[in-house]
């Protein structure tokens, strides 16, 4: 039997990014509140020092500081024809545990989506005609727009420090920025880093060409900054281990170097960690939710009442959590009916590997979002007649850090090793490095989340089962992508040039990007979404669901910004209207 | 009674053979695995042990530096390993940078044992792109996957092989030419490849890429913090010698 517990303001379930955005903006708000966090707590100067942080070993193949598929994983399959089985390792994505969450080892990519990715269904309608989307593909608009996300994008950026150059300052487009992007209010906070070889030499060969790189926006500080709410970072020094690592060094933004310093402080904030949320309980009638029940680390159970649940975990534990909970109408690919575990997306990335016998390229320097990319090809930013698909995604050389094992052990091609092999890395590896392009995935009537028939977490509770693939929409633009990449590469004058494309179906290795989006989407009704425009449940309104859970589909960006701005909308609105009328929903079904 | 060195042993059959049976214990309890010969125990062929060859523990034999591998696998995992990165003019290979002593201290500890793993079944072969799915551990793996090489291997096992038969047995492998019963020969392949890279390309905390051999080759300046001043030096040779998270020989005026 679960031990019940005094009530609070608000519960939030998961302690990552947006765990502590919306912990921070509702205790500001007066409210008592508590998370949990099912991993432990984790800090700089004791998980990942500068002393020992550098450990590709430890960090990346043993994944010291990933979710453990033995605690939780999911079941996948790329069909409905296929029996899922579970994801038994870890491979394409690397979801976080612990305080912190993924954040800890993202690499602060930190972009806006387009004005034009808020619209996808109604602008591609509207440019290229009914025929440019396809029935099965199940693309929405988002209820919210660029220009109303833009002051919470804003207010991101700068509590990350974020470096980067504007290229459109309340419309007026600005040399050496990005002429694409959405316009902007003010500048980045802080001027962007230092940029090292390879990726100078894609901007050089791509400017050549008419394209537009500039610095990839990185929530990896260039300079010493104190941050909105007096946290201090200290300039990155491009050790080359952000990605999948933590930082030592109080550079890369995350809740710990941003937000954690001043919440842990206030006296209506609690976090508890090593308890996991078991699930939300809703009242006998349905329409509104109590609380949660978590488990902790000795396996005793907790009811804990709450005026308010925001769920905050990752996005995959969002949409299972829900499941498991009974909240929401399980979506059914049959029918299309149903909305929690529609419109699962992904992103389809590939690469376009270059050597310069003649350079040395340093490829190990390198920082989580150290490059220059351009966005020529993203969204809607081209003329997408005939070519067959929509949506695009941005191409560049973000130089994270040549790692050594990861650099030189490629488990889909078998051959390299041997003396020949040996003589081949000795000479290639200061020489060498790539174009990536990551590109944007359409939701499809057939890519969805539900629970698993057959198979169980450490708690009995049925895992998730994915169901993925990309389709001939992904498969087109990422090929495009991929030649456009390959025809900067031979510009650039590389000795040797070899495109990676990404072919067949989608598999859970290797790794690609932890960027799964969508199963409780965000929309204008509850008929075609699970959310509305505050992330407020239709189902129960005193219920948010935070994360890229919200995604309708995927922009060709990385999601953390969109995550974030979203959150801080939402979070606006909670403190505006829902808390002057508690439990009423912000928009009307 | 005292244990063979590494290599010594030559890979008797006998060994092999327990090897094998061993084996068929873990999978009698699983469903629809593959046939292999060694999985089925009965039908008039007796009792599945051999005399005399009981799994006894490693003694501490100061000379025997491996705390999982039996002679046999470690035989073959210095042979493979030696193919795979060759000591050669460039430098040290893969066995005089501690690569199978860093593999088998791996395969002892939480890696070999997949504690992180989902190792729940119900267990099937899965489609490429479902991943890993086998119900070996990795340490399973290498333990199931050794015998059948060296049986495939012939004479006296895939060490006492010449060098450029062991390079032909392994792309045999690399390719899916050789049956190992219940072990994919690719699956394993893919395995050893990747534990190799890891034992001569990691920190030399792990016991491999002894003197930082595998950075040295590669010119990786290993666990700095701080590479500001080289960001926008284009072109220029890095000046700084490797250093490993436990520092490096120089602190200690060794080198």
């Amino acid at each position: 039997m679960a031990q019940l517990l005094p009530k609070v303001d608000a519960v939030i379930v998961g302690f990552g990014w947006t765990g502590a955005i919306m912990a921070q903006e509702l205790t500001d708000a007066g409210l008592n509140v508590l998370a949990l966090e099912r991993g432990r707590w984790m800090d700089t100067s004791t998980d990942f020092a500068t002393t020992f942080a550098q450990d590709e070993l430890r960090y990346y193949w043993r994944k010291s500081l990933f979710e453990r598929p033995a605690h939780e994983t999911l079941t996948i399959r790329n069909n409905t024809g296929q029996a899922a089985l579970p994801m038994r390792e870890l491979g394409s994505f690397l979801p976080g545990t612990g305080v912190g969450g993924a954040g800890i080892h993202w690499n602060g990519q930190l972009w806006r989506f387009l004005p034009s990715d808020f619209q996808a269904r109604s602008h591609n309608l509207s440019r290229y005609g009914k025929a440019a989307v396809p029935d099965d593909m199940t693309i929405q608009d988002y209820p919210v727009t660029y220009d109303e996300l833009e002051p919470f994008y804003d207010k991101f950026e700068y509590l990350c420090g974020c470096s980067g150059k504007a290229g459109n300052l309340k419309g007026q487009i600005q040399p050496g920025g990005d002429p694409f992007e959405g316009p902007r209010s003010r500048d980045y906070p802080n001027p962007p880093l230092a940029m090292p070889y390879a990726p100078t030499l894609f901007a050089q060969a791509a400017a050549g060409m008419g394209y537009h790189p500039f610095p990839h926006p990185a929530a990896n500080a260039s300079q010493a900054y104190v941050n909105p709410l007096g946290v201090q970072l200290a300039p990155c020094t491009f050790c080359g281990f952000c990605e999948k690592y933590g930082c030592g060094n109080y550079s890369k933004a995350s809740s710990q170097t941003t937000i954690l310093p001043v919440l842990l402080r206030k006296p209506n904030f609690t976090l508890k960690t090593d308890s996991e949320v078991l699930r939300i309980n809703r009242a006998p009638d349905g329409k509104s939710v109590t609380g949660v029940t978590y488990i902790d680390a000795s396996g005793a159970e907790y009811e804990q009442p709450a005026e308010m649940v925001l769920l905050c975990a990752y996005v995959l534990h969002n949409v299972r959590l829900l499941l498991l909970s009974g909240i929401g109408a399980p979506y059914d690919p049959a029918t299309g009916q149903g909305v929690i575990g529609k419109n699962y997306a992904y992103q389809i990335t590939s690469s376009v590997k270059f050597k310069f016998d003649d350079k040395l390229l340093n490829p190990f320097i390198g920082a989580g979002a150290l490059g220059m990319m351009m966005n020529d090809f993203n969204g809607d930013n081209f003329d997408h007649t005939g070519l067959g698909f929509i949506g695009g995604g941005y191409i560049g050389v973000l130089q994270t850090g040549a790692r050594p094992i990861e650099t030189l052990f490629d488990s889909g091609d078998l051959s390299q090793w041997g003396a020949a092999w040996k003589q081949k890395v000795a000479h290639d590896y200061l020489r060498s490095f790539f174009i990536a392009t990551h590109g944007a995935v359409m939701s499809h009537r057939g890519n969805y989340l539900d629970l698993d028939p057959t198979y169980h977490d450490v708690f009995g509770r049925p895992l998730m089962r994915m169901t993925f693939d990309y389709t001939d929409n992904e498969h087109r633009m990422s090929d495009f992508l991929t030649d456009k990449a390959t025809a900067i590469a031979h510009a650039m004058n590389a000795s040797t040039v070899t495109p990676k494309p990404r072919q067949g179906s989608w598999s859970v290795v290797p790794y690609q990007t932890t960027h799964n989006t969508g199963g409780a989407i965000m929309g204008a009704d509850p008929h075609s979404s699970a959310i509305n425009r505050y992330l407020q449940s239709w189902d129960a309104p005193n219920l948010f669901v935070l994360g890229s859970t919200a995604f309708p589909q995927n922009a060709g960006y990385n999601p953390t910004g969109t995550v974030a701005a979203l959150a801080y909308h939402a979070a606006d609105a909670i403190r505006t209207q829902y808390l002057k009328a508690p439990g009423q929903p912000l928009v009307q079904a | 009674m005292k244990r063979d060195g590494a290599g010594k042993t030559g890979a008797p059959t006998r060994l092999v053979d327990r090897r094998r049976l061993l084996g068929v214990g873990v999978a009698l309890s699983a469903a629809p695995l593959a046939g292999a010969a060694a999985e089925t125990i009965g039908g008039g062929q007796g009792m599945p042990f051999t005399p005399n060859q009981a799994d006894y523990p490693n003694a501490p034999d100061p000379a025997h530096r491996y705390d999982y591998f039996n002679p046999a696998e470690a035989a073959f995992v210095e042979a493979a390993a030696a193919r795979m990165i060759p000591a050669d003019a460039l430098g040290p290979g893969a066995v005089e940078a501690g690569v199978p002593v860093f593999i088998d201290r791996q395969l002892a500890g939480d890696y070999g044992k997949a504690t992180r793993m989902y190792m729940q079944g119900p267990w099937a072969k899965g489609e490429k792109t479902q991943g890993y799915q086998s119900r070996f551990t990795p340490a399973q793996m290498y333990r199931a996957a050794i015998p059948p090489i060296d049986t495939a291997a012939g004479g006296g096992g895939f060490a006492k092989l010449k060098g450029d038969d062991q390079d032909a047995f392994l792309k045999r492998l690399q390719t899916g030419q050789v049956d190992l019963g219940q072990v994919d020969a690719v699956g394993f392949f893919t395995l050893l490849l990747q534990n190799v890279m890891e034992g001569f390309f990691s920190d030399p905390i792990y016991g491999g890429n002894r003197d930082m051999a595998g950075w040295k080759l590669i010119g990786f300046p290993g666990a700095r913090y701080d590479q500001t001043e080289f960001v926008t030096q284009f072109g220029a040779p890095y000046p700084l010698p490797p250093v490993g998270i436990g520092g490096r020989p120089g602190w200690s005026g060794k080198a």
